[in-house]
């Protein structure tokens, strides 16, 4: 594998190697004419390239976005009026429990972890490829498998499974939800839950061994540093999920009592005290649930961090403490999980409660280094951009209520209701969709070597910052009225409808805004713009090598003495000041040192 | 906090609109204006949460009105930071031949952004035990007991002296209670998971099936205040609903006495059950140890006040 890269022989090389001055895609990748296997419909079926695994894995989550988020206009347009007729209870609760399955297991992290990360950290690093890139290959036809598994549900007798993405005992038994649809919905959570725990062991290995001469730890760019937290988090959320979810199949078919109360009497027709509990369930799910939410956050964190700095004309600000609070957020979503069951009475309130609120300090850490990076930059407003910002202000709003549901006695108050269902739809549609869609349209030029075109990707932005709003504050005000969660129909009297019809509207918003983004792909197939290598003058490692990158990814690399060393290769008059240099200027310094382009 | 609760209620007219003034002196009287606001607590807005029909509610909206007006303290300074960051430093016509000064970190800021929102923290936090200690605590002899079950779909509400109040989709129990007095609920499912909430009382409790839970509420005003299931429970949870009417203490014992002996007379008047579930309540054995010394097994349906013997 090495025998591609030809890195200087030293860890610091002292001259740089830029590229030759091809045109275009016009590398050759090392070894000349040779064979890189099948092409066409053959290669995508057998490939263990990093880059064609990351393609299909982003290809197939988009899709099933798409098809997600036409789920979720289902039930708005069913919640715009009280006693709507257009879909039947169980059509209802079928469609949100896929809905939400579809996008927290098949959509945000397979996106993230299994689609960007793939094709981007092995570039970031300076490798060939994935560290184990047969395991690669399993990881998506286990992905893909799992999700075609779940989405069977609609097809049998009985539909889809109905308990909600959360899938509580006892109301997932076979008793109060029998039927394969439930069973294919088990069956595929622990398919794609494999799926990722094998991408985190490559994630980890790729970051761990191969990366490329010079690239020490703390040179790593964020968006891989992220990476590698997520995938240090997956590998102790995932199994637990995995392991439970089998638990609850042997549960359903094989007559054990692990999450059920009454059925030991049954059984045994005589008192028992120690049988199964409905609350272990929830125990072992947000186990792996809590630290879920980050790692399907961490990584679109990581996406803004790479995106900030880069038009902004800044490194970004305070790059080692941005490693911490990732390490910080990790280890306290470890222990929060039990902030999901305030309401059982069950668990210990001030503990729970403490760690989830600490949070916010790493988090707010994050906020402020993204601010940072802005200040005193010089900030140009392309699409990945306008995406990132539109981040910062989704995410600040479900932040700041993500607060208010850490302390008990507010969740009391608002546990199930609409107002959690804004909370969380704001966090996760902030980070998966603003900052996952900020990513693919920064990274496309990348893996296509061509642009989307920016004024359909700023109508698009445009749409869905005003959906998002219009969807989801009225959430807020509804859910403080009372309205619970995961209902089909409501009491017309209590001025609740009005509310859910402005939601209703701002969701047909975004849902037009997202048909923008089908004719960006379509346009941007049609009539290519070449990119070129680096069109956006990029920071990072993967802004060196073509746009697609060729077989194995790189025929040469530059010295890398920084976190950028893409950026230190084409301005070599300004490099980051070093650290406690000056480091805070006054501004008036601004403009003071010339480009060197 | 607390001393808020001695104030008129929050829902007075606001102070009426400030004669013309200069500007500035506009500006000075609502810098005042808010900080007197924010000092004094009680004139704050509701900020779309309800004022509590219940003391331990009156708290919680507290807490939430101190958490609201942190959020747009905290939130609005980062907004304005953002806000700021966007337009000022937007590229312009004149940077076309500059460069950024190329600058990272700064400690002392770094410490300020580490340190001042731990402090908010641990702020929130002690507010937060203070409060939660208020909502969950349970009195060593409340005034009124309700064993609260919930099943798919519906509500039974029990009372020591076998009253027993049944209702499902088509029919919204009620359940009756002592205003002013504390009132002990303790919370079990039949089947599956079920939320015990009612919005007024800022409160909610999971029905969970084989363990049971307990809290105190004291209803402040009479009144009917209307109480839903949040806990996803199956195919009709969206039609789960209750109601708990609050009635002085006197009306509360002579309605729960003659409940009771209309009852006692005419046992079928108890709402029923559906049939396949009475199997499930008389095999059901819900771990009540410790329990306010109704532990036992075999509560059935229709004599389960026997089991109270107060």
């Amino acid at each position: 594998m090495t025998d591609v890269i030809a890195p200087p022989g030293t860890h610091e090389p002292a001259e740089v190697h830029l590229p030759p001055e091809a045109p275009g895609n016009g590398h050759e990748p090392h070894g000349g004419h040779e064979d890189h296997g099948p092409t066409g419909i053959l290669k995508w079926l057998t490939s263990t390239d990093h880059k064609v695994i990351g393609l299909s894995y982003m290809i197939t989550a988009v899709a099933i976005f798409y098809l997600s988020g036409i789920m979720a206009l289902f039930m708005r347009l069913q919640l715009a009026s009280p006693h709507s007729s257009l879909l039947t209870f169980s059509q209802f609760n079928a469609l949100f429990t896929m809905h939400g399955a579809l996008m927290l297991y098949l959509f945000a992290g397979p996106f993230a972890f299994g689609g960007l990360a793939n094709y981007i950290v092995p570039l970031q690093v300076g490798a060939p490829d994935m560290a184990y890139p047969r395991l690669n290959a399993l990881s998506y036809w286990l992905y893909l498998s799992g999700s075609i598994t779940m989405l069977m549900g609609f097809f049998v007798a009985g539909g889809a499974a109905q308990f909600g993405w959360v899938a509580y005992a006892p109301l997932s038994s076979a008793t109060s939800s029998p039927g394969a649809g439930p069973d294919l919905f088990l069956m595929g959570i622990a398919l794609t839950g494999f799926s990722a725990i094998f991408t985190a062991v490559n994630l980890c290995g790729t970051i761990f061994y191969l990366r490329a001469p010079g690239m020490t730890m703390f040179r790593m760019p964020i968006f891989t540093w992220n990476m590698l937290v997520t995938g240090i988090l997956i590998l102790i959320a995932f199994p637990v999920l995995t392991a439970a979810v089998v638990m609850l199949f042997c549960d359903r078919h094989f007559n054990t009592h692990i999450y059920t109360a009454a059925g030991c009497h049954l059984v045994n027709g005589l008192p028992m005290r120690s049988c199964g509990s409905p609350l272990l369930w929830q125990n072992l799910f947000w186990f792996f649930g809590h630290p879920e939410v980050y790692i399907l956050a961490l990584p679109f964190f990581g996406i803004v961090t790479e995106i900030l700095p880069v038009f902004s004309k800044k490194p970004v600000f305070g790059y080692k403490g941005m490693v911490f609070a990732t390490m910080a957020i990790a280890a306290l979503s470890t222990g929060v999980w039990a902030h999901h069951m305030f309401t059982t009475g069950a668990v210990l309130l001030p503990f729970f409660s403490f760690l989830s609120l600490l949070i916010a300090v790493p988090t707010g850490i994050k906020f402020f280094n993204w601010i940072g990076t802005m200040w005193h930059g010089q900030l140009t407003f392309t699409t990945p951009m306008l995406f990132s910002v539109g981040f910062l202000f989704a995410f600040l709003m479900g932040g700041v209520t993500g607060i208010m549901l850490a302390s008990p006695p507010i969740d009391f108050a608002t546990h199930d209701t609409y107002f959690v269902v804004a909370h969380f739809h704001q966090v996760l549609f902030g980070t998966a969709v603003f900052a996952g869609f900020a990513g693919l349209y920064y990274w496309y030029p990348k893996m296509f070597g061509r642009m989307l075109r920016e004024s359909l990707g700023k109508w698009h932005f445009w749409l869905m910052f005003i959906g998002f709003w219009v969807t989801f504050m009225p959430q807020y005000v509804v859910g403080l009225l009372g309205m619970p969660r995961r209902v089909a129909s409501y009491p017309s009297n209590l001025g609740w409808q009005s509310y859910n019809i402005v939601s209703t509207v701002g969701a047909f918003i975004i849902a037009i805004s997202f048909a923008f983004l089908l004719v960006n792909f379509v346009v941007s197939w049609r009539k290519p713009i070449p990119a070129g290598d680096n069109p956006w003058d990029g920071h990072t490692l993967e802004w060196f090598t073509t746009s697609p990158p060729p077989h194995h990814n790189y025929t040469h690399l530059p010295p890398i003495r920084s976190e950028r060393p893409t950026w230190d290769a084409n301005h070599p008059d300004a490099l980051t000041v070093p650290h406690g240099k000056g480091a805070h200027s006054n501004g008036k310094a601004n403009g003071k040192v010339t480009a060197s382009v | 906090m607390d001393s808020s609760l001695t104030c008129p209620p929050p829902d007075t007219p606001e102070s009426p609109a400030p004669r013309r003034k200069s500007p500035r002196r506009r500006l000075a009287a609502a810098a005042v204006a808010v900080g007197a606001l924010l000092l004094t607590g009680c004139q704050l807005p509701t900020f779309g949460g309800y004022k509590g029909a219940t003391t331990q509610a009156r708290s919680t909206f507290h807490l939430w009105q101190g958490f609201f007006v942190a959020g747009i303290i905290v939130g609005g300074f980062t907004l304005l930071l953002i806000t700021w960051a966007i337009f000022r430093y937007r590229r312009r016509k004149r940077d076309a031949e500059t460069m950024p000064v190329q600058t990272q970190y700064h400690t002392l800021t770094e410490i300020i952004y580490t340190v001042m929102p731990i402090l908010i923290v641990i702020g929130l936090f002690v507010a937060t035990v203070v409060v939660e200690n208020k909502v969950t605590a349970v009195e060593p002899n409340p005034y009124a007991r309700v064993h609260v079950y919930a099943f798919q779909w519906g509500w039974e509400f029990s009372y020591p002296n076998g009253v027993k109040i049944i209702g499902q989709t088509t029919d919204a129990p009620t359940m009756v209670v002592p205003t002013g007095e504390t009132v002990r609920i303790t919370l079990d499912s039949y089947d599956v998971l079920h939320g015990f909430y009612v919005p007024e009382f800022n409160f909610s409790r999971y029905a969970t099936p084989g363990y049971s839970t307990q809290f105190d509420f004291n209803v402040l005003h009479d009144g009917v205040y209307r109480g839903q299931c949040t806990q996803l429970c199956g195919l009709y949870h969206s039609l789960m609903f209750f109601n708990v009417r609050s009635v002085s203490p006197s009306a509360y014992q002579t309605w729960l006495r003659a409940t009771g002996a209309f009852q006692r007379a005419h046992p079928s008047s108890i709402g029923q059950l559906p049939a396949d579930l009475h199997a499930n309540i008389n095999g059901t054995v819900p771990s009540y140890s410790g329990n306010s010394g109704n532990s036992g097994s075999g509560n059935t349906g229709n004599t389960g006040g026997a089991l109270y013997g107060d």
